[in-house]
């Protein structure tokens, strides 16, 4: 529905675009064959009338006569000097991109280097050379164009070039001149056609205005620009009117042609012009009840969550025991990720959640909570590390934030505090981390980071969702390793996803195996066993474990060395 | 001419930011050099390659006038006497390798000769008019980085994952539309609105008065910013829409961060890259571009000059003129980078700016 009514606007677009530049064309010509001779009429200077619509210029020429009259030449002059930096711009954006080696990165670097130059200068230097004129306008204008229309040909070209089909008829032995005309233009026709639009609304602009300041169309003909050049005295003299022609024209014919062009655009790509689904987090249930939670630190009863009417998560309820680390296994869309999002209120903008009950450390969240309260009980660790840290800020000014923020500490004290959880979870040369930039620290040491961010606020809960599977293996077994010490040391409640049933059995006290949506089985994570689970679903996942020589519980034979596999990582 | 520095972003908002990809784009800068010394290096060798095409360029000016260049730059009315007066001036009965030379020579030592019309030297033609120029472009670019960035920012927030279509639809139609407007048509209808129409800003400027008055700059200004501010706005919005998906954004809402601070420490430095990169566009541009901005409301400036030289053949003036305003474009996007690499090092190994 959304993606439908979106698109028929962008299609009137296009449409009032092209019906709009068509009345131009008709007007530039039939105007010069009907008014031709009277635009030419010359008397005294009139005020606008019913005789003289816009009034006259100073030789008392009629001022839409004289605007329509333009149309023509303005356009011809339009069209050549887009036609210019089109056809010039091509040749050269692919030309570039079928050399080799450095001739290629030359010419690339002077095209880039042209573009990031005011293509005014470029103009100016031509229309130096060649002198004020209509012709060496158009010149002018084009040749300008041309950098900016070849840098985007590159780009475009770049991107087809590595499509297999170029690389397959390269490796025929198609030559080079068949390639362009055969494969790379006809994919690059739509995108082209988008960018001429915008070229030819821009040379419009361009070549009237060169004309404007007198260096192009000279008397006695004229053009939009040059109506315009004519207008400025009496304009500063307070006769505003003999403007109005002209400047409407120039006006009404660049939005015809950027209506063109983001009609064309939203054509090539409808994606682009859809609307996602309307946000709607209004977590809603029935009162909840305020009975205390016997040893739990987090509850859910009932949970729901659904996109724009499909259910995602279908009534799931689970508790957190103090000092457990709870497992959530399944596979990607069972719905583990949604269901520790709505217990952290962090799901996603377009999700609607229900519940009966949703509580941690004895706040409901169904509520308001505040900001404050929520950031000392719950804590979480993500899966990618990578992209967890802001890349602009320092490590020390990102890590500091949440102390700084919520307890009102200095900037020292928070860092004070940061370096012990940095410590605490074995970071190395922590003071130097502080100053480093997340792109600086590898994988492992940002969700050591993480870990030490989630430590400093000492909550009650820590979500970690996936923290391990970005990483290396080893790397992996150390963050496991760390997480399981901070479990025992300190007591914290974990509820840990992942999709790895052999990581969780080793980390786990007790683990939830979810199935599109649905809770399917919970079991104590020493149970989990070929023999010993019930459902369909969790056999099968155990099945799909590779290593299942050894069902013993690592808690059990916590002396392992071994450290190349997950399973052996929990000696602390 | 204001329309020309929106090339690069208009319609194809996504790709014109884009520099070539680098063809090894694995290629990591060498770890052996200092990341700010290799980069002063690498952008000093393109300044000076830069200033060499500019010479080369701007010799080639008068070389390339078609016909014989002395009876064009003496004019139609010109006798013998003239012309052959014109090209022993301008050097131009030596050979061409001479006159380069020559040529290379003066401009190193800093002469860039006479103007035929003033009968002045060419710099003190350029530095007389450089303050007006430079104080109409200083003040549009931090006018547009000051509305556009804060307007952009706002409406990316407020219509995050599809919200608010209606404010959307709207700033795109709004934004669009004034931006398709050319500046010199902004400023007639300014000067119709508020010079002639409500007579709170003078019209004209004190012409040749070093003496400058603020009020006759608010004008010019407005004109030459209401392009690059819905540009610039757009290009944020864009950006701001991207940055909020980030997973970055996810942690800073996890760690409860109060909004003001997630959006301004968290999103706002995200979005300085492009932000800037554009601005530095525009920006060189706005120096060189104020041109027909200073037609209208007769600002005495590099624009008007530029063009009146053309006008009046005096290539010297052109030619010097070229030289200034290409290494003025060159040193701000120089300074774009120097401030990009500032923000983040990871910048200084870019390829996005210039040869």
């Amino acid at each position: 529905m959304q993606t439908h009514s979106t698109r028929s606007t962008w299609n009137a677009g296009l449409v009032s675009g092209l019906l709009l530049f068509l009345a131009i064309v008709v007007i530039a010509v039939v105007a010069p064959i009907a008014f031709g001779s009277a635009a030419e009429e010359s008397g005294t200077r009139q005020i606008p009338s019913a005789e003289h619509w816009l009034g006259t210029d100073t030789a008392g020429h009629d001022m839409l006569l004289r605007s329509l009259v333009a149309t023509r030449l303005t356009l011809l002059m339009t069209i050549g000097a887009t036609a210019i930096a089109v056809v010039a711009g091509v040749l050269l954006g692919t030309g570039v991109w079928l050399m080799r080696g450095r001739t290629r990165e030359v010419c690339l670097r002077v095209i880039d280097g042209m573009v990031a130059f005011p293509a005014l200068l470029l103009a100016l230097v031509v229309a130096a050379v060649l002198g004020a004129g209509g012709s060496s306008a158009v010149v002018a204008i084009g040749i300008a164009g041309i950098p900016y229309f070849a840098r985007l040909t590159g780009n475009l070209a770049a991107k087809v070039s590595q499509q297999d089909y170029i690389t397959t008829a390269r490796l025929l032995g198609v030559k080079n001149t068949r390639i362009v005309l055969k494969h790379m233009l006809p994919n690059m026709a739509e995108p082209l056609l988008v960018l001429a639009a915008s070229t030819f609304a821009q040379s419009l602009t361009a070549i009237s205005a060169l004309s404007f300041v007198g260096l192009g169309v000279q008397s006695p003909a004229y053009d939009w620009g040059k109506l315009l050049n004519e207008a400025l005295p009496s304009l500063l003299a307070g006769r505003p009117y003999q403007m109005v022609g002209p400047a409407s024209l120039i006006i009404i014919t660049g939005i015809a042609a950027i209506l063109i062009g983001d009609g064309l655009a939203a054509m090539a790509n409808p994606r682009s012009s859809t609307k996602r689904a309307p946000a709607l987090t209004v977590p809603s249930g029935s009162v909840p009840p305020q009975d205390a939670d016997g040893g739990f630190v987090a509850t859910i009863k009932d949970l729901q969550i659904s996109a724009g009417g499909v259910p995602l998560v279908k009534g799931v309820s689970l508790g957190i025991k103090e000092g457990e680390i709870l497992g959530i296994v399944g596979e990607s869309g069972s719905g583990k990720t949604l269901t520790a999002m709505a217990l952290a209120r962090l799901l996603p903008d377009g999700l609607s959640s229900q519940a009966s009950k949703l509580t941690v450390d004895g706040l409901d969240l169904l509520g308001a909570v505040p900001a404050r309260r929520m950031a000392e009980t719950v804590a979480l660790v993500y899966q990618d590390p990578g992209s967890t840290f802001n890349p602009s800020l320092r490590m020390g000014t990102q890590l500091t934030e949440v102390l700084t923020t919520h307890k009102n500490w200095t900037k020292a004290k928070a860092r004070q505090r940061i370096l012990e959880s940095l410590r605490m979870v074995r970071m190395t040369q922590p003071e130097l981390r502080m100053k480093q930039h997340p792109h600086e620290l590898s994988g492992g040491m940002r969700q050591r980071a993480m870990i030490a961010a989630a430590l400093s606020n000492e909550p009650r809960l820590i979500i970690a969702d996936e923290p391990t599977t970005a990483l290396d293996v080893t790397v992996q077994a150390d963050i496991l390793r760390e997480l399981k010490r901070i479990n025992r040391d300190y007591k914290t409640s974990m509820m840990f996803i992942s999709h790895d049933i052999g990581v969780v059995r080793a980390l786990c006290d007790r683990v939830l195996v979810m199935y599109r949506g649905k809770i399917v089985e919970t079991i104590d994570a020493s149970n989990l066993t070929e023999e010993q689970v019930q459902h369909e679903y969790t056999k099968a996942l155990l099945a799909a474990t590779p290593d299942m020589s050894d069902p013993l519980p690592l808690r059990q034979r916590a002396a392992s060395v071994s450290t190349d596999s997950t399973e052996g990582v929990l000696h602390v | 001419m204001t329309e020309f520095t929106n090339r690069g972003v208009q319609t194809s908002e996504g790709v014109a930011l884009e520099a070539f990809p680098p063809p090894n784009a694995v290629q990591r800068p060498t770890r052996a050099m200092h990341p700010w010394l290799s980069f002063a290096i690498r952008r000093g060798a393109s300044l000076i390659v830069t200033f060499l095409a500019l010479v080369v360029v701007s010799f080639l000016i008068v070389q390339l006038i078609p016909g014989d260049p002395a009876f064009a730059i003496a004019g139609a009315n010109a006798d013998l006497a003239d012309v052959e007066r014109v090209r022993q001036e301008l050097g131009l009965d030596l050979p061409l390798g001479q006159q380069f030379m020559t040529y290379i020579g003066q401009v190193l030592s800093g002469d860039l000769g006479t103007s035929f019309i003033y009968r002045q030297p060419v710099s003190t033609v350029i530095l007389s008019r450089l303050p007006f120029t430079a104080t109409i472009a200083v003040a549009g670019i931090v006018t547009v980085l000051l509305i556009a960035v804060p307007l952009g920012m706002t409406v990316g927030l407020l219509t995050r994952s599809g919200r608010r279509s209606w404010l959307d639809t709207g700033f795109g139609v709004i934004t669009g539309f004034l931006d398709s407007i050319p500046g010199y048509i902004v400023a007639t209808l300014l000067v119709i609105l508020f010079a002639l129409g409500i007579g709170i800003f003078p019209v004209l400027p004190p012409a040749y008065s070093t003496r400058m008055v603020a009020e006759s700059f608010v004008l010019p200004v407005a004109a030459l910013v209401i392009g690059p501010i819905c540009t610039v706005s757009r290009v944020v919005r864009r950006e701001t829409a991207v940055v909020l998906e980030n997973d970055y954004m996810r942690t800073a809402r996890g760690w409860r961060l109060p909004a003001s601070k997630q959006y301004v420490k968290w999103a706002l430095p995200n979005l300085l890259t492009t932000t800037l990169t554009l601005s530095g566009l525009i920006f060189s541009g706005m120096i060189g571009g104020a041109i027909v901005i200073e037609s209208v409301f007769a600002l005495p400036g590099l624009g008007t000059g530029i063009i009146k030289a053309i006008l009046d053949r005096d290539y010297p003036v052109v030619q010097g003129m070229v030289i200034v305003i290409g290494m003025i474009a060159a040193a701000i996007n120089l300074l774009v980078d120097v401030v990009l690499g500032l923000i983040d090092s990871r910048n200084l190994g870019g390829s996005h700016a210039n040869a």
